[in-house]
């Protein structure tokens, strides 16, 4: 574990994005907050209509309400233009906030119903206006138990964030996803213990002010709350943009070959003299809305996919019409460009290990039909979903007994110790050879083709210069060296970093 | 006290529900300036709602109140407010503020904060030392806090004060004393003081005019000698009965 403390010591902007992320969003909860609980300590009916809100928004699954945020607010560029930012920080801003609602607002309106009766009685009694009152009575009684809250608030909210990562905003999610996607637990494990880290100091700090106010002690409210706008300060510090306009980002999904790629366009793009930003570990559909509407510059993505879930397509016209097909569709819909294929596919396909599949004599997905409702069925949490499952399922008539969904490093490994029986596999992935798994034959051809391709954000369709250096890329990858790249990644024995990895394939493609 | 002279509070007609409760029933009363009266009643007889219709913490559903002539509805309640002392059972110092924010809240908040020399002599009103200005409330007792509250009411220099139940939580013997000093206060500082009491005997002892209210309406309107004398009708004498019935128990027990 010798190898967490250089990672740790390299997550200081990840830390610095998280601080000013979680911050944010925590004052914004407050400035909602602490209005409302005004409004709701006055009038029961606000009271009601509030908390629940809160409590019914708290339901939600951060990582569903981060997600809910880019198609949300997608629809309010026709209000606020073009301009407005989808991805990143302010969807993350504003999905924390809402998270942060209910423990501050909470706490505010149970402290202003359980205060004596008698006090407010005497504030009345002594001639206080309604403003005077809640500033000299209710505010500082009150402020021990608001600031309990702000602080159950904040520990929160410094957890969630490294959500915030599949949205593509920076944050300690980034080492943790993508130390899950590639089973490096070493970078997951930095991320945790950063986070963890900045909760208990988040936490301590507003302890101290919480403690303050409770026991009326000045230098403890102003220490503590000097110590917190220190280390935001700090982080903004840290973050202080260069005005640089030739940054170019890359997205990349949640898997190994993705991140890869992503540093290998990246690699070469620094070559080239532009800077680079990478948002990883972004999900599959926000991926594509990002690169067409500029929130993102760069994504690779698979045609299959492209075709099936954007284009909402389900025959198969065949591997290079399909690509024509969708070069001609971003273009005239969103704008967006398509730069050419790599030269490999990573297809869907249905694997199981090559030995039950022999005693159990089964070659194809059709032999598959029959045996399916004796077995168990593994999936990426989007698999099921998805169209090109369904477009299968219905051509073979597929029944299984069960369904679980894996991320997509856990799959192979409950393929190989039994926990499911057929997984849906990537047909690059290095673990197909390594793992000795048979992918089974499509006679019908029910899964399209996925031929991996690079899109360029609609703004970049006439960058030459861009074009210029990402072109050597095209055609040159086959996915025999794409399958070695992402098994050095995803092995579990003298792991790459998808850097390394990435370097290694550029390497390969030079010879 | 004769009726002639003008009324520094005046109640004409005042009339209070709280649903299908009347808690107030008409109620006509005119208080004569620098008289201590008395409010007495059995628990749920209106006599906190009248007194509270007073500095506008309950407003009447019809009729109205003049204080020093002027109809309290057309003022805004804030400025009446500091205009009235009010002492209550409940006392509610802010703990948050130390004995000194506490007696001086009310000048403050019209601008102009006490001296501290103001605040010693306010102590001193109470029977309590200067030593006490810096102490928070829950570091005195029921008995000190109650003084402390009576101070704090009395630091706008009121020329009316209210009191709703002011010595209820306190024991017999604070009780006694602080009924007394208030009195000897209502003397000195010429003040007009209404206090509503479930106490016979504290109004006897204390006020020059006992008013008894019962189901919202005054029944009787009588001096401590007057009721004493058996005048005030039954309500009145029930409630009459109780101390001197005691006051006969304990004279047997020494005889």
């Amino acid at each position: 574990m010798s190898d967490i403390w250089p990672i740790l010591l390299g997550l200081g902007d990840q830390l610095a994005a998280h601080v000013l992320l979680a911050a944010s969003a925590i004052a914004l909860g407050i400035a909602v907050a602490l209005p409302l609980a005004v409004w709701a300590s006055r009038s029961p009916p606000v009271a009601r209509v509030t908390l629940g809100f809160a409590s019914l928004v708290q339901t939600i699954p951060a990582l569903a309400l981060l997600a809910l945020f880019f198609p949300i607010l997608l629809s309010l560029r026709a209000v606020f233009g073009e301009g407005l930012p989808t991805l990143g920080f302010l969807p993350a801003l504003l999905a924390l906030a809402l998270y942060a609602l209910l423990p501050i607002l909470r706490n505010a309106v149970t402290a202003r119903e359980h205060m004596a009766a008698g006090v407010l009685e005497a504030a009345d009694g002594v001639g206080m206006t309604a403003w005077q009152k809640l500033r000299l009575v209710e505010a500082p009684l009150a402020a021990p138990y608001v600031m309990a809250g702000i602080r159950t608030a904040a520990v929160w909210t410094i957890g969630a964030a490294t959500l915030s990562t599949t949205i593509g905003q920076p944050s300690l999610g980034d080492p943790i996803f993508a130390g899950l996607q590639t089973q490096n637990w070493a970078l997951v494990l930095a991320g945790c213990l950063a986070s963890a880290g900045l909760a208990l100091v988040a936490d301590a700090l507003l302890g101290a002010v919480e403690r303050g106010f409770r026991e009326r002690r000045r230098w403890m409210v102003w220490g503590g709350l000097a110590v917190a706008v220190l280390g935001i300060a700090a982080s903004a510090w840290t973050l202080r943009a260069p005005a640089d306009d030739d940054t170019i980002v890359i997205g990349a999904k949640g898997f190994s070959e993705q991140y890869i790629l992503a540093q290998l366009i990246g690699q070469r793009l620094e070559d080239a003299g532009f800077t680079v930003e990478y948002r990883d570990g972004l999900g599959s559909a926000v991926v594509h809305n990002a690169v067409t509407t500029g929130a993102i510059d760069i994504s690779i993505d698979y045609t299959g996919t492209i075709w099936t879930n954007q284009m909402q397509r389900t025959d198969n016209p065949g591997r290079d019409a399909m690509y024509a097909e969708i070069v001609q569709w971003e273009r005239e819909t969103s704008g967006a460009h398509v730069l050419g294929r790599l030269g490999f596919e990573n297809a869907y396909g249905l694997a199981m290990r090559a030995d039950a599949a022999a005693a159990r004599g089964i070659e194809s997905i059709a032999d598959l039909a029959a045996a399916a409702p004796g077995m168990t069925i593994g999936g990426d949490p989007e698999f099921f979903e998805r169209p090109e499952w369904i477009a299968v399922r219905e051509a073979y008539g597929l029944r299984f007994g069960s369904t679980r969904n894996f991320s997509p490093t856990f799959m192979y490994n409950a393929l190989r110790s039994g926990e499911a029986d057929v997984i849906s596999a990537y047909t690059s992935d290095g673990r197909i050879a390594a793992d000795g798994l048979t992918i089974l034959a499509d006679p019908q051809g029910a899964f399209p083709a996925y031929d991996t391709f690079v899109l360029l954000a609609p703004e970049h369709a006439g960058n030459a210069r861009l074009k210029a250096a990402l072109e050597p890329l095209l055609g040159a990858i086959d996915v025999a060296t794409m399958r070695e790249a992402n098994l050095a990644v995803d092995r579990d024995e003298e792991k790459w970093t998808p850097a390394q990895a990435a370097r290694w394939l550029a390497g390969e493609i030079g010879r | 006290m004769g009726q002639e002279q003008v009324a520094i509070l005046q109640f004409e007609r005042v009339t209070r529900h709280f649903g299908e409760v009347t808690a107030v029933d008409g109620v006509e009363l005119g208080i004569a300036p620098e008289s201590f009266v008395a409010l007495v009643g059995a628990s749920g007889s209106g006599k906190s709602t009248l007194l509270k219709t007073a500095n506008r913490l309950v407003e009447p559903g019809e009729g109205r109140v003049l204080f020093e002539g002027e109809d309290i509805a057309a003022l805004p309640a804030p400025a009446l407010r500091r205009r009235i002392g009010y002492v209550f059972q409940g006392i509610g110092l802010f703990p948050h503020m130390n004995v000194a924010e506490n007696i001086g809240i009310g000048p403050r908040l019209a601008g102009s904060p006490l001296p501290r020399a103001r605040i010693d002599e306010l102590l001193e009103l109470v029977e309590l030392d200067g030593s006490h200005a810096g102490r928070m409330p829950h570091e005195l007792s029921g008995g000190q806090r109650q003084r402390i509250g009576v101070a704090r009411a009395l630091a706008s220099e009121p020329h009316l004060l209210l009191m709703d139940e002011p010595f209820g939580a306190l024991d017999p013997v604070t009780r006694d004393a602080l009924g007394k000093r208030v009195r000897a206060l209502h003397d000195r500082l010429g003040l007009t003081t209404v206090m509503v009491t479930h106490d016979m005997a504290e109004a006897l002892l204390l006020a020059d005019r006992v008013l008894v209210m019962d189901a919202g309406r005054i029944v009787a309107d009588e001096t401590p000698r007057g009721l004493l004398a058996g005048r005030g009708g039954d309500v009145a004498q029930g409630l009459v009965a109780v101390p001197r019935d005691q006051a006969d128990a304990i004279a047997e027990l020494e005889a």
